[in-house]
């Protein structure tokens, strides 16, 4: 019995190692890169968390993958070796034993730990907000989102690109193909400088939105009447155009309101920054009153403005 | 009781004083009558809220909006979660229990006739309530079935219609599992005992138990959403002193236990499958009552797990991630008992056990992104993304729905007597299977590369993945129809069967019986032998 069990042990080793390969195959096929077909996994995102998250969801994914080839390997190998057609006789003092039951109780007990112990230390990582260099509130509402750079002064609205917002018209007869980053793509990306610790100040003006950046590992509910708190760190190299979209339904155009986030280098933040404060300034003084609805006031009644 | 005995009480059934016509149905008293007119009913539902999935399915075969408005779009992924959960599979489950708790524990019927006539019937009052609202000023809910406010305060007129239809859902289903408690715990026959009932009835009286503790909560979220809305108060608007996020901790303090409402009794479904196609009594029967009873427990301690991006202290999202990475404990002792009922056995692979496979394999899928999902920050990624309906969707309709095709191919021949076409069946489950596999498994790809679920249109990117996932959604939808039409087929024109046992390995007190079932199950009980040789473990 158990040199039967340790050879069936070894023979699913094999498989599994074949299995493995080939998901990792299947997940990391370059060829494809640039089609849809091959976006089958998380990416690994710009900051450490996001990095650490995407481990995390690997390490899970491949004990799932483990534990999942050996019980199914168990599983097919039952249903071919046992079948009647092949003369099997059930064996029907077969139905219990303490000591197996005791084992395949306490073995997921185990696993469970491996993977809880991980997953506690970067949630306890994730969680940790002190350290934050600058502070940018977000207010959700229907439908975009509305960007305040608490210490810098500047406030404006971010929504759907004119062009996405036209092709996604019912039967517009635009092809969503000709369309630049279809629906993930907004008029005022957040602009944030890399390597700085930012926070992020997340509410929402009238129901639930909910901000999501893939790349940078976050994703936090803006509750009306609630402030959530959320953070990232994106690496110093990792300048460039990240996407992400509203992950919680809030309405009719809740599959319309993108997230754009905009990272700079420190230097070209900085220069970003004052050169928009200096044009908010100018915007709300006195005698400029009709340019003002390009940002703030654009916002319908009982939008975040209101605030 | 010997099988001659039962048949001369089956003649004597024969001149039963039933109600002619409507009035049967209508007036109906009768465990089978009720658990027909409730499977009936769930089977309706499930091609409504399944037309509703093609609806959806269309409209996301390719990027930009051809067929829906977004709001039209919202609309159909609300309804068709309420009408399959609360339409479909809660009220099969009730038709399963109807036709069978009686039949498994030695009794004539249901313990409370009337009652029963009343929860049924509350049904399709509600659901025309409910289906009703696709046809009121401002359209159905589209706020999602989980009903979160604020955003269900902006329902327009069919706001107050969506929360009475959910109260007398929940009343049905609160009725309808006392029957089944009163049933269990008094109408047992002498010497059926509650360690020698069928797993099927053991997971339905746990699943009882939970609809009985949940419903209400359900309920009282709901009148606090119509006070809300119509009598000035603020549970949960901010402004007034209220919180949003308390209607999550309510609803799926209801939500989660729900989720079990609607597996444990495939769970049950399956346990008496397995051993009757693997000749052999199911392994550990001690340890899958335990285990369904230790899930049952767990399933109103994890709650939180459906909302970790609310922003939770760190203490709580870390209680609600262990609490919810404990249920793979039990749940795994059920796969690893069902897999060894199959080792060492003698398994031929009839309609009911190939569903039963499928189940285990698919759920088990399920399983496993359960588990990942209630990896906190993992999660975070996940969370509100089509990895999440991947998940869901594969409990759900490998599981749950699976589960009652395999009750319905395992049971059928004993319910009329008749055999059904094994071949198309077998179609049926082919055609089923690989089907499922092409709807659901992309949908775990395009969640993590990014798709959120509940959009109307996406990214160009997930295009792919989307039209294959459409094409298997039209292709499940279609070998849908032949269910009905099996089960018509083999009602009006299936060979008789001639062995009342009907399957080789068939154990229990309901194959005891003649095939047809007779109209009043065990008008006297049956004998300590006929349980004894029922109960195989």
């Amino acid at each position: 019995m158990m040199t039967m069990i340790r050879s069936k042990i070894a023979r699913l080793a094999g498989l599994y190692r074949v299995a493995l390969a080939g998901a990792a195959c299947l997940l990391a096929t370059p060829v494809l890169a640039a089609s849809g077909w091959a976006q089958l996994n998380m990416t690994e995102g710009v900051t450490a968390i996001s990095r650490r998250i995407y481990g995390l969801h690997m390490e899970i994914f491949e004990i799932c993958v483990a534990i999942a080839v050996v019980v199914f390997g168990v599983m097919i190998w039952s249903i071919v070796k046992f079948r009647k057609s092949k003369g099997a006789v059930a064996d029907t003092t077969l139905v219990h034993s303490t000591r197996v039951e005791v084992i395949w109780t306490a073995i997921p007990v185990v696993i469970l730990v491996l993977m809880a112990v991980p997953a506690a230390r970067t949630l306890v990582a994730i969680e940790n907000t002190t350290g934050t260099k600058m502070s940018i509130k977000i207010t959700g509402f229907q439908w975009g989102w509305q960007y305040e750079y608490l210490d810098g002064g500047v406030t404006f609205i971010s929504r759907l690109d004119r062009k996405s917002d036209r092709a996604r018209e019912l039967m517009s007869g635009i092809d969503p193909t000709s369309v630049d980053h279809y629906l993930l793509n907004v008029d005022h990306p957040l602009v944030v400088p890399a390597g700085v610790k930012v926070r992020l100040l997340i509410t929402g003006a009238d129901v639930i939105h909910s901000w999501w950046m893939p790349a940078f590992g976050v994703k936090k509910d803006a509750i009306p009447g609630f402030i959530n708190e959320a953070w990232f760190d994106v690496d110093p190299d990792k300048t460039g155009i990240y996407r992400g979209q509203c992950a919680e339904l809030c309405g009719r155009d809740h599959g319309f309101m993108p997230i754009v986030v905009d990272v700079r280098s420190k230097e070209d933040f900085d220069a970003w920054l004052k050169q928009q404060a200096a044009e908010q300034k100018q915007a709300t003084a006195p005698a400029a009153a009709p340019a003002a609805p390009a940002t703030a006031s654009t916002a319908a009644p009982g939008s975040p403005a209101a605030q | 009781m010997s099988e001659t005995s039962h048949a001369a009480h089956a003649d004597h059934d024969d001149h039963d004083h039933k109600p002619q016509g409507w009035r049967r149905w209508v007036f109906a008293t009768n465990h089978k009558d009720i658990g027909t007119m409730y499977l009936i009913f769930a089977c309706t539902m499930f091609f409504i809220g399944g037309a509703m999935a093609m609806v959806i399915r269309a409209e996301l075969f390719k990027p930009g909006m051809q067929l829906v408005d977004p709001q039209l779009f919202n609309s159909m992924t609300t309804m068709h979660a309420l009408i399959m959960i609360f339409g479909a599979v809660m009220p099969g489950w009730t038709g399963f229990a109807n036709w069978m708790i009686p039949m498994q524990v030695g009794a004539p019927d249901m313990a409370l006739p009337r009652l029963n006539n009343f929860s049924f019937w509350i049904l399709p009052f509600a659901f025309t309530l409910l289906i009703g609202t696709l046809f009121v000023p401002g359209g159905s809910p589209a706020g999602g079935w989980t009903m979160y406010p604020p955003l269900v305060l902006q329902t327009g007129s069919s706001f107050p219609m969506l929360i009475f239809a959910v109260h007398m859902m929940g009343a049905s289903s609160i009725l309808g599992a006392i029957n089944v408690v009163v049933t269990i715990m008094n109408m047992r026959a002498p010497g059926m005992t509650l360690l020698r009932m069928p797993l099927f009835t053991w997971t339905w009286l746990i699943t009882a138990y939970l609809l009985i503790a949940v419903m209400p909560v359900l309920a009282g979220a709901v009148t606090m959403l119509l006070t809300d809305h119509f009598f000035g108060t603020t549970f949960f608007t901010a402004a007034g002193g209220g919180d949003p996020v308390m209607f999550q901790h309510i609803f799926w303090f209801f939500g989660h236990p729900e989720v079990y409402i609607l597996i444990l009794p495939a769970f049950g479904i399956v346990s008496e499958i397995i051993p009757t196609f693997s000749r052999k009594p199911l392994f550990g029967y001690e340890a899958m009552v335990y285990a369904t009873a230790s899930i049952a427990f767990l399933s109103f301690i994890v709650w939180a797990h459906h909302m970790f991006t609310v922003g939770m202290p760190l203490a709580a999202q870390l209680f609600f991630m262990l609490s919810t990475m404990l249920i793979a404990v039990p749940t795994g002792v059920k796969v690893f008992n069902w897999t060894a009922t199959m080792y060492k056995g003698s398994l031929t692979f009839e309609p009911p056990m190939l569903f039963a496979l499928a189940f285990l394999f698919l759920f088990s899928i399920g399983g496993f992104s359960g588990l990942m999902l209630g990896i906190v920050p993992a999660d975070y990624q996940y969370q509100d993304t089509y990895f999440v309906v991947a998940h869901f969707h594969y409990v759900l309709v490998p599981g749950a729905i699976f589960g009652m095709m395999a009750g319905v191919y395992y049971w059928l021949p004993k319910w009329v007597g008749n055999m059904y076409d094994m071949k198309l069946a077998k179609w049926h489950f082919w055609l089923s299977t690989i089907f499922v596999n092409v709807l659901f498994f992309p949908q775990h790809f395009l969640g993590l590369a990014g798709m959120p679920r509940r959009i109307p249109d996406y990214a160009v990117q997930f295009t792919d993945w989307n039209m294959v996932s459409s094409i298997g959604g039209f292709g499940f939808g279609l070998s849908q129809l032949l269910f009905p039409y099996l089960i018509i087929k083999c009602v009006r024109s299936g060979k008789r069967v001639e062995n009342p046992r009907v399957w080789e390995g068939a154990h229990g007190l309901e194959w005891e019986l003649p095939a047809p079932a007779p109209y009043h199950s065990w008008t006297t009980p049956p004998s300590p032998a006929v349980i004894a040789r029922g109960a195989q473990h």
